[in-house]
């Protein structure tokens, strides 16, 4: 098989990956996003791993070892968006905005009277 | 005995320890503690003047504290003739300021600490004089620095005397900077700061800038006795309770300066530049405070004036080589002067009022002080068989001798170092010093007659200025500084008649004259002051008419205080005419009894003509006022100097607050601002920071691959 076939659907993949992280506001969606991400780079190191005929098959190796770091990533992800929830009933990310500058103003006269 | 010298400056300093420590716990204890202070240092200067080999080279006793890592400091005593009658004179003084202030100062709340810096003041001038080790000399000098500010600052409650404190002070530090490095300069050069390693670094050439390092040194001189141009401190001082004016006047602070110089001699003898500069600085000093000293009207600031007067003509004798006829007329002068003040003081004590023009008669009334004050004044004025006459006959000798033989006074030769020692100024300021010292003494003469006369002969007292009104003696005394009251009046109720309840409201002011108050010459009321203050008078008044016989024996006085400047150099002899130079010459004595006469007379026939005014007016005519302010120089040195400082320091004031705080905070201001354009990045949209990162990501990547590929 030609190695263009799972490179496209790879960058494919990504291009979705990267599309649901800037875009989506469920807090779940980016969390799918970033898997589709991570799976496209697993994508990309078993069929290099392939093409290459590797003898130790390092891509492969790579790919378990991917897997094994998104299970644990998502999992801490998950836990933080339901506790987010608990907390505010909203797992919208555009309203997660606390550590925003939005006190700016009020921060400069603050500073001016002190 | 010499080695008893410590115990000379280590007594009043004990005493004044003591005293600021405790003195507020037992006042009983003051007046005895600072007396006996100064009685232990007086016992012990004239029993280490009994040990010391007049003629010899100076003992020294010394012992060094610490290594200091580069020139050592030692800490020691250098006895001479010089030093020890020196040091017997300032002991003497302060004794009698001592037991003078015992009742003068009675009462007074500020007692305990007045004696104490008394005690210190005295221990400051008697370190001066006995040190061995210039450094410790300074310590000394500046310790009488601070001493003056705080007494002539006794009344701090007025802002006249805090003025004239902090002049004082202000004045005086102006001169010791100069001063300073003057020591550093001989210091440096000689390897050392021991006054006897200095002088013969001196006498063998080592010390190349001694024309530098003498001048600088004459700064600090200037400054510490009223010279021109810092001389307008003095009069000032008389902010102080009158015995302090006294112990200033007579025994310490100005009179350091002129010691100090005759201390130092050689050095000051082998630049003729600097006895040059000393004796131009005479000349103006001499005549022009004798002739303020004529205008003045407050009694104390005639004495002032003519303290600094009498201290240029020690700067006189100095500067054409006579330093042992200089610390003769310091001795008479230290004598007369103190009797001079302490009578003032008693007057003052009597009359409520410091002012010549509201004091007249008191010869009936006042007795001792009128005999008293007539000896102290015919010493000043310099009549024969006073004191004054022979020292300032001796001063006038010497410059006659250095005008006319256009050169040294004559009387040391120098032997092998005859070339390093042009003991002489310019033969032209040697003629100045003479002339102007003979004029001097017909101002001398017509100013002591004025004080004389005002004070005791007249019996009309006529108010003569519009601001001068008359005051009910009630009024006078609600109106509380310089009321009229009568001293037996305040005694009669029960209190002493000491001015102390008034002290505090200024009886001493030299402004109290200005309140408008003219008090009639009530003589019943007046008397003279208590017996402790009488006595001393007395006491003071025999060395002022008798001191001067002490300086004909050829092994007396005149042999002690050629010392300093014979012994210290090596191969120094005094030739034998030098025993003899205190008695008078012939030519000399009739020019200044001529001019002193001229001066008695002229004064004296003008007052006959109005003998209800001041002869000052006359004698003066229009420029009187010009010349009671002192010349203007107080002005002068305001608009020169004082102006200019504040504009100064307004300029600086707005610089720093417009450019260099300014610019800070405008920096500050200017990053936050920028910051707050950065700030609007962080919106919290965790969204907008990734599409950051990729956009950041993409263009690193777009680059990498055009510039690799």
């Amino acid at each position: 098989m030609h190695l263009l076939y799972p490179l496209v659907l790879s960058a494919l993949l990504f291009s979705i990956g990267i599309y649901g992280v800037l875009a989506r506001r469920n807090a779940i969606l980016v969390l799918m996003s970033v898997e589709l991400m991570l799976n496209a780079v697993n994508l990309n190191l078993v069929a290099f791993d392939v093409w290459l005929g590797d003898r130790l098959h390092a891509g492969q190796v790579f790919t378990l070892y991917v897997i094994t770091i998104a299970a644990a990533e998502i999992g801490l992800g998950l836990a933080i968006v339901l506790l987010v929830f608990r907390q505010r009933e909203t797992a919208d990310v555009d309203a997660l905005r606390d550590l925003g500058e939005r006190q700016y103003e009020a921060a400069l006269e603050s500073d001016r009277a002190g | 005995m010499t080695a008893l010298a410590w115990l000379i400056p280590a007594a009043p300093f004990v005493a004044a320890a003591v005293g600021l420590l405790f003195g507020g716990r037992w006042p009983r204890l003051i007046g005895p503690l600072g007396i006996s202070g100064t009685a232990v240092a007086t016992l012990a200067a004239i029993l280490v003047a009994g040990g010391t080999p007049h003629g010899g080279p100076p003992v020294e006793h010394t012992t060094q504290l610490t290594p200091t890592g580069s020139i050592p400091v030692i800490l020691g005593t250098r006895v001479d003739g010089l030093a020890t009658t020196v040091a017997i004179m300032v002991c003497l003084v302060a004794l009698a300021v001592q037991i003078y202030s015992t009742r003068y100062m009675e009462g007074d709340r500020r007692r305990s600490s007045y004696t104490a810096f008394v005690s210190l003041f005295t221990a400051a001038m008697l370190l001066v004089v006995l040190s061995a080790d210039l450094i410790v000399l300074l310590v000394g000098w500046e310790v009488m620095g601070i001493c003056s500010y705080f007494l002539i600052g006794h009344y701090w409650e007025h802002d006249w005397a805090q003025s004239a404190a902090v002049k004082a002070f202000v004045m005086t530090k102006l001169g010791d900077v100069p001063f300073l490095f003057g020591i550093f300069v001989l210091g440096a050069e000689a390897g050392s700061f021991r006054i006897g390693d200095v002088l013969a670094a001196v006498g063998d050439g080592r010390v190349e800038h001694v024309t530098i390092a003498t001048l600088l040194l004459l700064g600090g001189v200037v400054g510490k006795s009223a010279q021109f141009p810092l001389q307008s401190w003095l009069p000032d001082a008389m902010a102080g309770p009158t015995p302090i004016s006294a112990l200033i006047h007579a025994a310490t602070m100005v009179a350091a300066g002129m010691y100090f110089i005759a201390r130092l001699y050689p050095a000051f003898a082998a630049s003729q530049a600097t006895l040059t500069v000393l004796a131009l600085i005479a000349s103006i000093t001499m005549l022009g405070s004798a002739v303020a000293a004529l205008a003045q009207d407050d009694i104390k600031r005639v004495l002032a004036y003519s303290t600094v007067s009498q201290l240029a003509y020690m700067g006189a004798g100095l500067s054409v080589g006579a330093p042992d006829a200089s610390m003769f007329h310091l001795l008479t002068h230290a004598a007369f002067k103190s009797l001079l003040f302490l009578c003032a003081g008693a007057i003052i004590h009597a009359v409520g009022t410091n002012s010549l023009r509201e004091i007249g008669g008191l010869r009936g009334s006042m007795p001792v002080t009128f005999a008293t004050m007539t000896i102290g004044l015919g010493a000043l004025a310099g009549l024969p068989p006073l004191s004054g006459f022979f020292s300032k006959e001796a001063i006038l000798n010497a410059t006659e001798h250095a005008a006319t033989s256009g050169g040294a006074a004559g009387f040391f030769t120098y032997g092998q170092v005859t070339t390093v020692f042009d003991a002489q100024p310019q033969t032209w300021a040697a003629w100045l010093v003479f002339l102007t010292a003979l004029l001097t003494v017909a101002v001398t003469g017509a100013y002591c007659m004025r004080l004389w006369l005002m004070a005791f002969i007249r019996t009309e007292v006529v108010p003569e200025t519009g601001d001068l009104q008359w005051v009910g003696p009630r009024e006078a005394i609600q109106q509380g500084p310089h009321n009229g009251r009568p001293a037996a009046a305040t005694r009669e109720g029960g209190r002493h008649a000491g001015p102390s309840a008034e002290t505090t409201e200024g009886v001493d002011s030299p402004r109290a004259s200005e309140s408008g108050t003219v008090v009639p010459p009530a003589e019943s009321a007046m008397h003279d002051a208590p017996p402790a203050m009488t006595w001393v008078l007395i006491a003071l008044a025999i060395p002022s008419a008798l001191l001067g016989f002490f300086g004909l024996s050829s092994s007396g006085v005149s042999r002690w205080l050629g010392d300093t400047a014979t012994a210290a150099v090596p191969g120094l002899v005094v030739l034998p005419e030098a025993a003899a130079r205190f008695t008078p010459a012939a030519l000399t004595t009739v020019l200044s009894l001529t001019a002193v006469a001229i001066g008695l007379l002229a004064t004296y026939a003008v007052w006959r003509h109005d003998p209800a005014g001041d002869p000052a007016d006359a004698l003066l005519g229009r420029s009187r006022t010009w010349v009671e302010r002192g010349y203007g120089f107080d002005e002068a040195y305001d608009k020169t100097l004082v102006e200019p400082t504040y504009a100064a320091a307004r300029a600086v004031l707005f610089i720093d607050a417009n450019v260099v705080d300014r610019s800070v905070n405008e920096s500050g201001a200017g990053a936050r601002r920028l910051g707050g354009v950065l700030r609007l990045l962080q919106n919290g949209n965790v969204q907008t920071y990734l599409a950051g990162v990729l956009i950041g990501a993409v263009v690193i990547a777009l680059s990498v691959a055009v510039t690799l590929g």
